[in-house]
């Protein structure tokens, strides 16, 4: 069985031939890609570590099978800094210290840039509490949540100031 | 996981002619059905995608006054529609309270519905488990069956349906459209799951090859929007499991109920709905005195299913009794931070 497969990867066409359909995005993407910032924690969905973008949404790579994405656009860790300039939602992880061992961090990150995308679309108000439970799907096993929300919070706070500017200008 | 052959269906048609192979299954976010997979629960022979299928993915409010809710809807799109968030809020707050954002931007709205329980004996293939080989027997029956059922339960089978969604979709009355080789019909989401009985197996009315195309709001089911909450109850406060939910509305009217809507989730085989519960408050005030008769009617019959659920009982009682004040004191102007939680830091929450 061979299955040919395209998937736009951080802007980038990517053509794979899976000889198998049991491939998930999460070992699409690592062992097929190379791409091995997105984590395998649980691999069952329950800790977030794989959390990537598909088409702009936050979903657990683990638990999507490559084949039923095709054509679709995935963005992961890898995708985020633009050269040094890192993305504004990892400049505020290291700014608050919102890591410990840092295996869940690449998770972490992208489920955030896609909580403060989704609270963007539905003008929700940006909150401690709100944060806590949009980020309630990534597991930190050191801990280190405080500085998690505190990174968040502000990314997210910075993101809609540069909204409001962007609609003044 | 096992190997399985991959078929991508373009149409229903199709799809239904396809999984109505012996050993097929309906692949939609696989969000459940992997997870069973990777553990060797789960061993299709086939899977049949049917994320591509056109016109499965809107919600579509009717002229008749009814919403007709693709069965590829996305929880997360469920959630957020502004039509369903204004006129079904306990819907939206059910969804939000279910999961974690990352399995809501995935998960469907037919694939709730078809979820299987979160047994952990189920989850586990070294117990025997009726569900999954029936006459096997059932290891959580005298295990530990803290998560288990005190309604509906059988003695071959004592496990819990795990969805949000389903509670305040079974308390409106929706129902479910379903294709299969005979063509297409609804069911009313109360008689969609089956109670375990003799045959666990058997979760679900579908017979093989169906397809669950829609879930459909009725009209009358717009009337509680005023007055509806989801209440969960669980270990966490979130990502997880119900221990014990309820979905309430009413109709106020002149200081007296008119019409109300209750249903359970968390302690039985199926979301729960007792027309006596409901008929203990037409028409009555909305105290806690109709309350306290609504809840005991819609637990009438519960009985632990072992020693360690027995709590539930009362925890079943208390959440439908304060689900019902919640939903006296109105529907929240904006979701709550923390959706269905009893946990709350707004000023004049209650606390029952």
């Amino acid at each position: 069985m061979s299955i040919p497969l395209t998937l736009t990867v951080n802007g980038e066409r990517r053509d794979l031939v899976l000889e198998d359909p049991r491939v998930t995005l999460l070992d699409a993407l690592r062992e097929r890609l190379h791409l091995t910032g997105s984590k395998k924690g649980c691999d069952r969905g329950q800790c977030g570590a794989c959390t990537v973008l598909v088409d702009g949404r936050r979903v657990n790579a683990c638990l999507a099978l490559a084949v039923s994405l095709d054509g679709a656009s995935v963005e992961t860790v890898e995708g985020l800094a633009k050269g040094d300039a890192l993305h504004p939602v990892q400049a505020a992880f290291i700014a608050h210290d919102g890591f410990q061992c840092g295996f869940c961090t690449p998770g972490q990150i992208m489920s955030a840039v896609g909580l403060i995308r989704e609270m963007r679309e539905a003008g929700e108000e940006i909150d401690v509490e709100r944060v806590r439970e949009g980020m309630s799907g990534n597991l930190c096993r050191c801990g280190a949540y405080a500085g998690i929300t505190e990174a968040v919070v502000d990314a997210a706070r910075a993101d809609s100031a540069s909204e409001t500017r962007e609609k003044a200008a | 996981m096992n190997l399985f052959e991959y078929t991508r269906a373009a149409s229903i048609a199709e799809a239904v002619t396809a999984a109505s192979e012996p050993g097929a299954a309906y692949l939609a976010a696989g969000t459940n059905l992997i997870d069973l997979m990777k553990g060797g629960i789960a061993t299709p022979s086939r899977l049949v995608d049917i994320t591509r299928l056109p016109g499965l993915d809107r919600i579509e409010p009717q002229p008749d006054g009814s919403t007709r809710i693709g069965a590829l809807v996305r929880n997360s799109d469920l959630a957020r529609n502004a039509h369903v968030a204004k006129t079904y809020p306990m819907v939206a707050e059910a969804l939000l309270a279910g999961a974690s954002a990352q399995l809501r931007n995935a998960a469907t709205t037919a694939g709730n519905l078809m979820q299987r329980t979160r047994c952990a004996y189920f989850y586990d293939p070294a117990s025997p488990c009726n569900k999954r080989e029936p006459g096997a027997g059932c290891q959580a029956i005298g295990g530990a069956t803290r998560i288990h059922a005190v309604l509906g339960w059988s003695d071959r089978c004592i496990a819990t349906h795990p969805s949000d969604l389903c509670v305040p979709l079974a308390a409106l009355g929706a129902l479910v459209e379903i294709e299969d080789a005979g063509g297409r019909r609804t069911v009313p989401i109360g008689d969609f799951h089956l109670l375990p009985g003799d045959h666990p197996e058997r979760e679900t009315v579908l017979e093989p090859g169906a397809l669950v195309t829609a879930v459909i709001l009725p009209p009358e089911a717009a009337a509680f929007a005023g007055h509806a909450r989801y209440l969960k109850v669980r270990d966490r406060t979130s990502y997880a499991f119900a221990t014990a939910s309820a979905a309430a509305a009413l109709t106020l009217d002149g200081g007296r109920i008119g019409a109300a809507r209750l249903a359970l989730g968390g302690v039985a085989p199926k979301p729960w709905r007792v027309a006596e519960a409901e008929d203990a408050l037409s028409g009555a005030s909305p105290d806690d005195a109709a309350f306290a008769r609504a809840a005991a009617a819609l637990v009438a019959g519960a009985k632990p299913s072992g020693p360690e659920n027995a709590f539930k009982v009362e925890l079943a009682r208390r959440t439908v009794m304060r689900a019902l004040a919640l939903a006296r004191a109105g529907t929240p102007t904006r979701m709550p931070a923390l959706p269905a939680s009893p946990f709350s830091h707004a000023a004049g929450a209650i606390h029952a």
